[in-house]
């Protein structure tokens, strides 16, 4: 099968990364910029067999996705700020039920109904701890309406390999620009599907402590078991012992800790001899490579690095990178939420932060002025 | 005792296995002394029973409160949702696998408060799945707050200067909101409620059944009665009429009385299969 070029928005992309990942079901919820997510698998789902339903609101359509999820399918929900936000019970009980799960977060202006049309980076710390207690959290961020495609696949990956809710997050300005993107053949990019359970059914144990993750089998499949937002045992039953509770609650963060090595992903360009480093994600990203290049024009050297996964937060990467910088300029469209943890990952280089809060890109210029006054 | 045994024949009756249904290991419930859920319970197990639908095809999703804890005790697929969320939950696995039977337990706060969005929403869509109320006035997980069908003047420990707030109707709120079954049914009228469940389960669409059922430890004390038994023949017994003898009744006999029995049903469009029908067939056309 021959390789389709196609001139597609970032959300569009998005549908086709879910539809080749396999995905089967979304429940969602109108709300700007997201929208054509929901409305391109409204047409498309259908078409696969798969399943689309417009819910009552938010809540509802995180819990229907995770209902079809238990149920076997491969499920989805979008969304953007004001809808993350309601969404974040929900996610908790996915996280600590270990169900996988994939949320589309389009970013736009905050706090609250804010600037709908208008781009922003402002969710990443809601990402991580937008829903109560101590939880792993699994992030993806793409830059590209070509990545956009692909990363949706690889968070439908994680999620069925960690059994986890696995956020894909992007600004407004790549969830509606139009690029000419590739859809990818059959195979040519890797899907993970849910392991199957075979043990029989009364050695089934969902939450199996003999595993790191044990599969999941879906309702309805023989294997009759019990699911809680509860703190549980592996039998998935509440409990009130305080070893349980506590070997529960470190198993599900270790679960993503000692595996960030796989799921962390970052593009490194020009650092192997960088001074300047400019650490970003998303759409300023794109105008952080613009204005390194532009630096190596005019002799300075500068780097970037671009996270692709930003939870779990890539802390290696920058600690190393900080030993031998001079300093690390992070520009994003919120107040400050990512430098402060680059500040608690940089050991030696000086942290930078460029914020913009106004709806409007991080410009080139304005990152370029930072790589020269940090060079 | 050297009397002997009557000669009359006696019809044996086998007594019911419930244990064929339980999960004896996660036994004793939470329920309080008094408390009707066990009763609602024993009457669901011996419906599902009379469907004869296996244990690996029926789902029971469930939200938070006293009414919730039941799936943790039952042989299913069986989910503990969040507060409210249970009938969106079931949504979602009703369908992605419409061939599973799919139960909702749930209580007042939880159906008609916190989760009365996904409540009429699912009544609409009419989707096939059993809603069982469980309706006792009060929050009792959290110790005794005022619900949503709190009487007007009951005690709570937030309300005690008297409720306030006219409580909803359940079964009204189901009819006008689309559920094509809508009956009620009472603990203290066992073998009724079996058979209303049992007709619920068989209905295709969204079928509701309210189940007025009462709280000793805090609706109860706080009302000032004198025990179970008492709030069970003055709550389900003398405060509903089923509606097959209600015909015959003059309208003073009725005053303030709930109606039992299947109060509403109709054969409507149900969600999955008009999915399957419209939806599916119209993509997958090749016009």
């Amino acid at each position: 099968m021959a390789q389709k070029k196609k001139l597609l928005q970032g959300n569009e992309a998005c549908v086709e990364g879910a539809l080749y990942a396999g995905c089967k079901f979304y429940a969602g919820y109108p709300i700007t910029p997201s929208t054509e997510i929901a409305e391109g698998l409204s047409v498309r789902l259908p078409k696969v067999g798969g399943k689309f339903i417009q819910m009552e609101d938010e809540i509802a359509s995180i819990a229907a996705a995770i209902g079809g999820s238990v149920a076997g399918l491969k499920s989805l929900t979008a969304t953007s700020g004001p809808g993350f936000s309601l969404k974040q019970e929900c996610l908790g009980y996915a996280c600590i039920a270990e169900i996988p799960l994939v949320i589309v977060n389009v970013m736009r202006g905050g706090p609250s109904t804010g600037y709908p049309t208008g781009p922003s980076q402002a969710d990443i710390m809601q990402a991580k701890w937008g829903t109560h207690g101590d939880h792993p959290v699994i992030a993806v961020t793409p830059s590209y309406v070509q990545e956009i495609l692909s990363e949706t696949v690889r968070a439908f990956n994680l999620a069925e390999k960690f059994r986890t809710p696995v956020i894909v997050l992007y600004d407004e300005i790549i969830g509606h620009m139009r690029e000419p993107i590739t859809i990818p053949v059959p195979g040519e990019l890797e899907v993970i599907d849910r392991e199957k359970v075979t043990c029989e059914a009364d050695e089934y144990f969902p939450y199996d402590e003999r595993y790191e993750i044990a599969p999941l089998a879906p309702f309805g499949s023989g294997y009759r078991f019990h699911v809680t937002g509860l703190n549980h045992k592996k039998d998935g039953f509440p409990t009130n012992d305080s070893k349980q509770i506590d070997a529960n609650n470190r198993r599900i963060m270790r679960k993503i800790e000692n595996h960030k090595e796989e799921i962390w992903k970052n593009e490194e360009t020009f650092l192997d001899d960088a001074e300047v480093v400019v650490f970003t994600l998303g759409s300023t990203a794109r105008s952080a490579r613009f204005a390194v290049n532009k630096a190596r024009e005019e002799g300075i050297k500068a780097g970037l690095l671009r996270p692709l996964t930003i939870w779990p937060f890539p802390d290696k990467a920058i600690t190393e990178l900080s030993k031998r910088v001079k300093a690390i300029i992070v520009p994003e469209m919120n107040l400050g939420q990512m430098t402060l943890e680059v500040e608690r990952c940089s050991k030696k280089a000086d942290v930078v932060g460029i914020h913009r809060v106004d709806g409007e890109p991080i410009t080139p210029a304005q990152i370029l002025d930072a790589i020269k006054k940090h060079k | 005792m050297s009397t002997a045994a009557p000669e009359k024949k006696e019809k044996v009756v086998q007594p019911f296995d419930y244990d064929k249904y339980l999960r004896p290991n996660k036994l004793p419930h939470i329920w309080c002394p008094g408390c009707g859920h066990g009763i609602v319970l024993k009457a669901l197990l011996r419906a599902i029973d009379k469907t004869g639908l296996p244990k690996d095809n029926i789902v029971m999703v469930s939200g938070i409160g006293c009414s919730s804890r039941t799936p943790g005790y039952v042989d299913f697929n069986t989910m503990h949702t969040l507060h409210g969320r249970a009938m969106a939950f079931a949504t979602g696995i009703k369908f992605a696998r419409p061939d599973l039977k799919v139960i909702v337990v749930t209580g007042d706060g939880d159906a008609l408060a916190i989760g009365g969005n996904h409540f009429i929403h699912a009544c609409r869509r009419n989707i096939d799945m059993t809603v069982l109320v469980y309706t006792n006035a009060t929050y009792g997980m959290t110790g005794g707050q005022y619900s949503p069908t709190s009487p007007i003047g009951s005690t709570a420990t937030t309300s005690r200067y008297g409720n306030i707030e006219p409580p909803f109707d359940t079964c009204e709120m189901a009819k006008a909101s689309g559920a094509s079954f809508v009956a009620r049914g009472t603990a203290y009228h066992t073998i009724e409620l079996e058979r209303t469940i049992y007709d619920a389960l068989m209905h295709k669409g969204m079928s509701v059944v309210d189940i007025i059922d009462a709280c000793p430890t805090y609706f109860g004390r706080m009302n000032k009665y004198k025990s179970a038994t008492q709030m069970m023949e003055i709550l389900e017994k003398d405060n509903t009429v089923n509606i097959k003898q209600a015909d015959k009744l003059p309208p003073e006999k009725l005053q303030g009385k709930m109606l039992r029995g299947v109060l509403h049903k109709v054969d409507r469009p149900e969600y999955c299969d008009q999915y399957e029908e419209h939806v599916i067939k119209k993509a997958t056309s090749k016009e």
